[in-house]
């Protein structure tokens, strides 16, 4: 298979946000904080949200790894303050869609900038550094949702 | 196959996987620390097993388990000569490196290591000279010790004197760092680990790869590796040890083939190698490994070190002028095996690899499972180029354009 072009790949919005990851921190006060990473790679994140009344109101994560990983993570809180719980999750699944190569996920306008990854999906070995932040955002949605209710 | 002059482009014609092209560009394959290219002689000997003797070794009384088990006890004659072995039954056959060296953490090391004993390895370790030991302090209450790392990545061997104590009860180091390229002085540690009465296991993963080697010079008691690095198939490797070592140890396994006489209550062994072989061995695979070091030992291991060495030269001399590169481990090619790992500015090693991988150049990226060297270095990954007998000044060429283009997309 041939690789196709770099250029789809390394957009110049991804490589700003890899050099300027937006909410990169630590969350003072979280409600829920997650722990992931790709043990073949390397690549690691820790994802932490405030919420209120099933609302985001603050995701902040701190981690390492490679242009495509940081700059997703970079991307998705920025997209995530404000967010209900419910839309958090469809975002989820829209992003990892898109990753899965599903043309319409890719025209969906709730991804916003998020759109400028669609190109990894076509890198196969690369497809797992881009949901890293996403796989993150789900197992966290599930860990709240399970503490609420117990 | 004989070569007259060493010339590694006539070479490159033995490996038919080098003969393609990979993102429209000729393959440049710098990937050889994690497994190298299998030349046509060992394809072959792997098909004319299949084709022509194809059978079970040391069970059948008929031709073709006459002619597999010739085989068979063929290449492991011809693996003992490879590390100098004194005789050929201290060759174990096993997966790899890496079930060489759990088989001695577990057989040996469950009735010889205690609570309160230790255990030495190094920082450089690769995960598989480290996780077993880990097993094995777990289940023993055994402690382990760490040989620590210099600037440029070479064990600290003042504090050896203070790290060996008479509860040391084995020594488990590399023969050459997978991670940085360090040629490991091996025979000085296994020295001062034998005053104190310490077995000495080396994995020899990227060490019998690309030099002669003498376990008897190297004064050490184990040695691990794995037959794919050195052009032979997946699956096989061995474990050497000394006949002493082996005859004292418990099996690993149990299984056929290991027995000499099977009780309701008790069974007794096989003798040394058998003792350790439980079950239907990898022959095609011990038979393409024996296949590869005729191929290696007909070039000339001598010739390909000084092959190695110097395109090893050319490499650091022209990647160290690239602008922002940051190369790890030690910067003489006279300490260093035929790696180098490297980062360049702010790009992340995957983004390095990807990007050279369009150009068709093969190299690795990410921790090369060795996490507590890379924690050494306060980093979580590098990129990494390694040559084999088969790489030419020119695939270094190209290595180098392709650096430049990283530069270009992430300056
Ligand atoms: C230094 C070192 N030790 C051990 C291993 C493990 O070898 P294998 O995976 O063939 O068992 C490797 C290879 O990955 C290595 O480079």
């Amino acid at each position: 298979m041939e690789t196709p072009p770099l250029n789809s790949l390394y957009q110049q919005l991804i490589l700003e946000h890899y050099r300027n990851p937006r909410n990169k921190a630590e969350l003072e006060e979280k409600s829920v904080e997650i722990h992931m990473a790709n043990p073949v790679c390397g690549d690691e994140v820790r994802l932490q949200l405030r919420i209120t009344d099933d609302q985001i109101e603050e995701a902040k994560f701190v981690g390492q790894g490679c242009s495509i990983s940081q700059a997703a993570i970079s991307m998705m809180t920025t997209l995530l303050h404000g967010c209900s719980l419910a839309d958090a999750k469809i975002l989820a699944e829209c992003f990892t869609k898109m990753m899965q190569g599903d043309p319409d996920a890719a025209k969906d306008k709730r991804l916003k900038d998020l759109r400028v990854l669609q190109g990894v999906s076509k890198f196969p070995v690369r497809i797992k550094c881009a949901l890293i932040g996403f796989d993150a955002l789900q197992e966290a949605l599930k860990t709240y949702a399970k503490e609420e209710t117990s | 196959m004989t070569i007259a002059t060493f010339d590694p482009v006539t070479i490159r014609r033995e490996f038919p996987t080098l003969e393609q092209s990979v993102n429209g560009r000729p393959l440049v394959y710098l990937d050889n620390a994690a497994t190298s290219q299998k030349p046509r002689v060992v394809l072959d000997a792997l098909r004319a097993y299949y084709e022509n003797d194809n059978s079970n070794v040391h069970r059948g009384i008929h031709e073709l388990s006459r002619r597999a088990t010739v085989a068979y006890e063929e290449s492991r004659a011809k693996v003992a000569g490879w590390v100098g072995a004194a005789e050929p039954s201290e060759i174990i056959w096993t997966r790899g490196t890496t079930e060489a060296i759990n088989l001695v953490s577990t057989a040996w090391g469950l009735d010889n290591v205690g609570e309160g004993d230790e255990i030495l390895i190094s920082v450089l370790e690769h995960h598989s000279n480290i996780i077993p030991w880990q097993l094995l302090a777990r289940r023993t209450g055994a402690v382990i010790k760490y040989i620590e790392l210099d600037e440029q990545g070479r064990w600290i061997l003042d504090e050896l004197p203070r790290l060996l104590t008479d509860r040391t009860k084995v020594v488990a180091i590399s023969h050459v760092s997978n991670a940085l390229g360090t040629v490991n002085p091996v025979k000085r540690v296994a020295a001062a680990a034998h005053e104190v009465g310490a077995l000495v296991l080396v994995d020899g993963a990227q060490g019998a790869v690309h030099m002669k080697v003498d376990v008897q010079e190297l004064g050490v008691d184990c040695y691990a590796f794995s037959g794919h690095k050195m052009c032979g198939p997946t699956g096989i490797g061995a474990l050497w040890a000394r006949r002493d070592l082996l005859d004292s140890m418990e099996p690993y396994q149990g299984g056929g083939e290991m027995i000499h006489f099977v009780g309701r209550d008790e069974s007794s062994w096989a003798t040394v190698p058998h003792k350790f072989e439980a079950g239907t061995p990898n022959i095609a695979g011990a038979i393409g490994m024996g296949a590869a070091i005729d191929f290696l030992s007909g070039v000339g291991m001598d010739a390909i070190a000084k092959h190695e060495h110097e395109l090893l030269g050319y490499a650091l001399e022209r990647m160290s002028a690239v602008d922002g590169i940051r190369i790890y481990g030690p910067q003489s090619p006279d300490e260093h095996s035929a790696l180098i790992s490297f980062t360049l500015g702010d790009a992340h090693p995957h983004d390095i690899s990807t990007i050279l991988d369009s150009e068709g150049i093969a190299v690795r990226a990410g921790h090369h499972c060795a996490q507590l060297a890379m924690q050494h270095f306060g980093i979580s990954a590098t990129a990494r180029a390694s040559i084999y007998l088969y790489n030419t000044e020119s695939d270094i060429d190209r290595l180098i354009e392709g650096l430049e283009q990283v530069r270009g997309i992430f300056s």
